[in-house]
């Protein structure tokens, strides 16, 4: 039987030195990390709760922004009055996932932190070069459904999860790590998570000894925010595409706007290419539809996801109308 | 006290915790616990198989595989059910089906177990696999006969030539997916030796069938095999029979000679209990100008697994729908390397109608005709097929009484023509039939000294509210208040029953508790009038009433309690039977259904084609009923059931290496309570039927489900005017053929 062993932290600094011991991880809501303990597709021999550390707050930040500590919980971030009114986008992203008890118990470090739900990853049987590197992709010529149609590789097309980082990447986020020594440093969220290339284990730019401790919001883009979540069914239910836009417009002319896809890449999907086509021009639906074959340029589908190219695109063009309406 | 909304007696029990289930039970000391390790290939044989480190692991007690397990008795075709035959495991080095059971790790806990089946070795040689539906459904064979015995072909008068001269046709092939039962507690048991004998602790349907089937795989006397199965946590179908998780408990338990627990992970229910086949379905529709159906085809083909035959009666609910004069039906099987076909939820009626009746949809849309009147239209005066007359039909009363309260009239009359906001909104309608059956059933009712009633019978309560509806009737039955009333159920020590399944249960148990309860009357009686210390000495029988415990005839009455006090200071019993639908003639002379209409509105985003359930509406003709509020938790779970079916529900097979690829609930989808809206209702006709019983009533555990989904996914035609026969209906399947997007 695989044992591990179990430390409270009570202390930041001495919780990330505790993690940098081989085999550790942190553990806060553990409503992703417990399954995949069960289901044996991770293993730390020990584990370091950093769920009640002082992390919890929603603080101010002197140039208008927010500050969302990690152990914040993913209910308490989504019914800040702050976060709602200032960052609609996120606070309806999060109510979009998961369901309200998990909400409770998950944080916003875990959050960004959970894992692909590719079948095949969950699979101990099938080859899966996240979980096992070198064993192959089973959902490539297998049941692609759910899978990425942007930024993927021939070692993985998972996608990531998350409805919060989603809107967390449109809202311009920068996640801030804390170092063992005491160090701190801020990564823009798009530059945080990684692409999946030939080391698709490898997920996102945290090193073995640095914790989440914080995620900062700058003051938000003027202009209307919307998060879109696509699924197969009401509650409860992953995206199979999201669209969290920010659109400032003036008189009709869009000045500038923030677009970031859900459920399909690896990474939450930033589209830069789709924000450039929107600047300075009119907000109407011919736009849109530029914006959204410029986002959908590169994608690629796999077979059963084919649809999400021309889904992503229907999606991204009504979350766009309905940021720019009569705002 | 029968027909009345009765809280279920059992709650109280349930909601604190109290009510065991089989893998909670606790006997005859610290249990082991098993775990099943399954096959990871599809096809193949067993080459090398090591078990040392998994026995030398950590609390390991048993590792069993097909080369130490003891010998079983053969599954024996004879038998005419299948849940009563033998269920061999670990038979041999062959692989059937991808997770098949190849080993049973026995050891001191749960964790212990699942780490050291991680430490079995299993080679194989991996044979050449039929997974793939698709690929095979041309070669086929035909089966003797489908599931409940039912015939496989049928024809009368001349299909060919009706089809050919009707005015108006559809012809059309519809497909649904692979469906499981997956009940919230999932298949377990804990076998416990005592002496000779073995106690059997297991989730399952049918206490007789569970008892026959554990004696007759392990080779021993069935009177040695104790059956206890007091509460279930639903079942769906899925625990009609006994799986591999209670052969390889009792199996370990009588070699270690201690209680062994074994259960199967979510994971391996979808892999080791079996489902609804895939089905292919070619159904032909031929009308006059009227509406008036000359011709009804409905040709299905189904995968089964070579070793187990399972043929869902996919085509024979059509059999006794509409009236037509000529007519075909007929099931074709491929086998395939996958888990058994089994029954799940109105095995036959749930993918049956969801085609036929999306036919009936797509020929009432050629018609211009509404689909309510086309249904209307082709009432058949007897069973078509069968040429006997219908006991209690009120399919008809059901669509106009369903259309009234739905405001059917606001249906919009052309597809895609009503958009509120971001949403396409469609009504549809689907009618509901299903089959009535009877099996035998023994019940004993005692009363006590005391004046409480205690009854006992084998049957199962799997959710559905047995105890509930029990404690009616033997309320009723012998005139006791409901907490006079005990139900003891779920032991196969107790006079035995064809359980709970196939919408039976509540009806054959119901009869024989009213039965024995009236041979308690009149042995009552007979003491009582025989007795001059009685004041009913003498009185003419005929005249008694019993009510709240006392009996009166006339100004004269006594208390139950008396009488069985003085003539039966031990207590008094007595049996009462159900018997074989087939030795029942109103079964061979009347055709005995069930009867449903379902009404639903969808709202289909016009962007990206979720669809988002309204309103739904479901009217019933079922007999009498027992209990207004069970019944409608039942009608309204198999309403949702079919919601998920016309929209969610989908296992699918990856055809390298045959395995079921979304194996848990984050991928293989059932509605949320977000999927469905408050507005969703059950409507039950008044109604007794006297063909069935003499109580009057008829099952309703199934007729929920049936033609539930059709009237969704008709409601998504009308919505969207996007016509989708590959179930379940997937936003990607409607997404092109949505209206372009503007402002």
């Amino acid at each position: 039987m695989r044992s591990f062993t179990y430390e409270r932290a009570t202390d930041t600094r001495a919780a990330v030195a505790a993690v940098a011991q081989p085999g550790a991880r942190f553990i806060s809501g553990g409503t992703n990390l417990l399954d995949l303990m069960k289901l044996d597709i991770e293993y730390p021999s020990h584990l370091v709760d950093i769920s009640r550390l002082p992390l919890r707050e929603i603080e101010e930040l002197p140039d208008g922004g927010l500050r969302i500590g990690a152990q914040a919980r993913n209910s308490d971030v989504a019914a800040d009055p702050r976060v709602r009114t200032r960052y609609p986008a996120l606070s309806e992203a999060l109510v979009s996932g998961a369901s309200g008890q998990l909400r409770n118990k998950a944080s916003t470090g875990g959050n960004l932190m959970q894992r692909t739900r590719c079948p095949y990853f969950y699979d101990t049987a099938a080859g899966c070069n996240k979980r096992n590197p070198g064993s192959g992709c089973a959902a490539i010529g297998g049941f692609n459904r759910i899978h990425a149609i942007l930024g993927a590789s021939e070692s993985c097309i998972a996608t990531h999860p998350s409805d919060m980082a989603v809107a967390m990447t449109a809202l311009d986020a920068e996640i801030e790590l804390l170092r063992a020594d005491g160090s701190v440093r801020r990564v823009a969220i798009t530059d945080f998570y990684r692409l999946p290339g030939d080391t698709p284990h490898i997920e996102t730019v945290l090193g073995d000894d640095e914790m989440i401790t914080g995620v900062l919001l700058p003051p938000p883009l003027p202009g209307r925010q919307v998060y879109r979540k696509v699924r197969d069914r009401a509650s409860y239910e992953f995206a199979l595409v999201s669209v969290a836009a920010v659109v400032s417009a003036d008189r009709g002319t869009i000045r500038e706007a923030r677009v970031a896809f859900g459920g399909v890449a690896h990474k939450p999907w930033r589209s830069v290419e789709a924000e450039d086509a929107l600047t300075d021009r009119p907000a109407t639906m011919d736009t849109y539809r530029a914006a959204a074959e410029a986002a959908l340029r590169g994608a690629v589908g796999r077979g059963h996801n084919d649809f999400k190219i021309e889904l992503a695109k229907r999606t991204l063009c009504r979350t766009l109308a309905q940021a720019a309406g009569a705002s | 006290m029968i027909g009345q909304a009765v809280n279920r007696v059992d709650g109280p029990l349930k909601a604190t915790g109290r009510a065991a289930y089989a893998y909670e039970h606790w006997e005859a000391g610290q249990p082991l616990y098993g775990f099943i390790v399954g096959a990871t290939i599809g096809k193949g044989r067993i080459t090398r198989i090591d078990t040392e480190e998994a026995r030398n692991a950590p609390g390991v007690h048993l590792v069993m595989t097909h080369l130490n397990a003891p010998a079983q008795g053969p599954r024996d075709e004879s038998i005419p059910f299948e849940y009563w035959r033998a269920q061999p495991v670990l038979t041999g080095p062959d692989i059937h089906f991808y997770g098949e059971p190849v080993a049973l790790v026995v050891a001191e806990t749960f964790e212990q177990a699942r780490d050291a089946g991680d430490l079995v070795e299993v080679e194989y040689r991996v044979g050449r696999g039929r997974f793939d539906f698709g690929e095979f459904e041309d070669d086929v064979y035909i089966p003797k006969t489908v599931n409940a015995g039912l015939p496989t072909d049928t024809a009368v008068g001349d299909f060919d030539a009706g089809f050919a001269g009707a005015e108006v046709k559809v012809d059309q092939q519809y497909t649904t997916p692979y469906e499981f039962s997956m009940p919230i507690e999932p298949n377990a048991c804990m076998a416990a030796p005592r002496g000779e004998d073995l106690v059997v602790y297991v989730s399952c349907q049918i206490t007789d069938a569970a008892r026959d089937s554990v004696a007759s795989t392990l080779m021993m006397d069935p009177e040695r095999v104790h059956i206890v199965t007091p509460f279930v946590g639903g079942g769906f179908g899925s625990k009609l029979g006994i799986h591999s998780e209670t052969i390889l408990a009792a199996l370990a338990a009588r070699a270690l000679g201690r209680p062994v627990k074994v259960t199967l992970t979510r994971q391996q229910v979808f892999q080791l209990v079996g489902m609804r086949p895939t089905s292919s379905q070619r159904v032909r529709l031929g009308a006059g100008r009227d509406g008036r159906l000359a011709a009804i085809a409905h040709d299905v083909t189904m995968h089964t697994n070579p070793d187990v035959e399972y043929a869902e009666q996919t085509a024979a609910t059509v059999r006794s729908l509409y009236a037509a004069p000529h007519r075909l039906t007929s099931h074709r099987l491929t086998a395939l390397d996958l888990p058994r076909g089994s029954d799940v939820r109105a095995p036959g009626e749930a993918p049956g109608m969801l085609s036929v009746e999306s036919a009936m949809d797509e020929l009432a849309d050629v018609l211009g005709m509404d689909p309510v009147e086309l249904r209307i239209r082709n009432e058949p005066t007897v069973d078509p097929e069968r040429n006997v007359p219908y006991s209690d039909r009120h399919l008809v009363e059901c669509l106009r009484e369903g259309a009234h309260r739905f405001g059917w009239e606001n249906r919009p009359a052309t597809p895609a023509s009503v958009r509120e906001g971001r949403w396409l909104v469609g009504y549809g309608v689907s009618a509901a039939i299903r089959g009535h059956f009877q099996g035998p059933t023994t019940v004993r009712v005692r009363l006590e000294p005391d004046g409480t009633a205690v009854i006992q019978t084998d049957m199962t309560d799997i959710g559905t509210g047995t105890y509930t509806i029990l404690t009616q009737v033997g309320a009723e039955g012998l005139g006791l208040p409901l907490e006079r009333v005990r139900i003891d159920l779920g032991r196969s020590d107790h006079p035995s029953s064809w359980g709970s399944g196939g919408s039976w249960g509540a009806t054959n148990s119901s009869t024989a508790v009213y039965r024995a309860c009236m041979a308690l009357r009149t042995k009552l009686l007979d003491a009582a009038r025989g007795d001059t210390r009685s004041p009913l000495h003498g009185r003419d029988p005929a005249d008694a009433v019993f009510s709240d415990g006392t009996v009166a005839i006339g100004d004269a009455s006594e208390a139950l309690s008396e009488i069985v006090a003085r003539h039966h200071p031990d207590g008094v019993e007595a049996e009462g039977q159900t018997r074989f639908m087939g030795d029942d003639p109103n079964y061979s002379d009347y055709s005995i259904n069930t009867y449903g209409a379902h009404f639903a509105e969808v709202g289909v985003d016009a962007d990206t084609a979720e669809i988002r359930l309204r309103r739904m509406l479901g009217v019933f003709s079922v007999g009498r009923l027992f209990n207004p509020k069970t019944a409608r938790s039942q009608l309204i779970g198999g309403m949702i059931w079919g919601v998920g079916a016309a929209l969610e529900e989908e296992a699918v097979v990856d055809p390298r290496s045959g395995a079921f690829v979304n194996r848990d609930f984050a991928g293989y989808l059932v509605p949320v309570h977000g999927d469905i809206p408050a507005d969703i209702e059950a409507v039950v006709l008044e109604g007794y039927d006297d063909k069935a019983n003499v109580l009057g009533a008829k099952g309703i555990g199934e007729v929920g489900i049936c033609g539930s989904g059709a009237a969704v996914a008709n409601a998504v035609f009308n919505a969207t005017g996007v016509r989708v026969r590959d179930f379940p209906i997937t936003l990607e399947k409607l997404l092109p053929g949505l209206p372009a997007m503007v402002g």
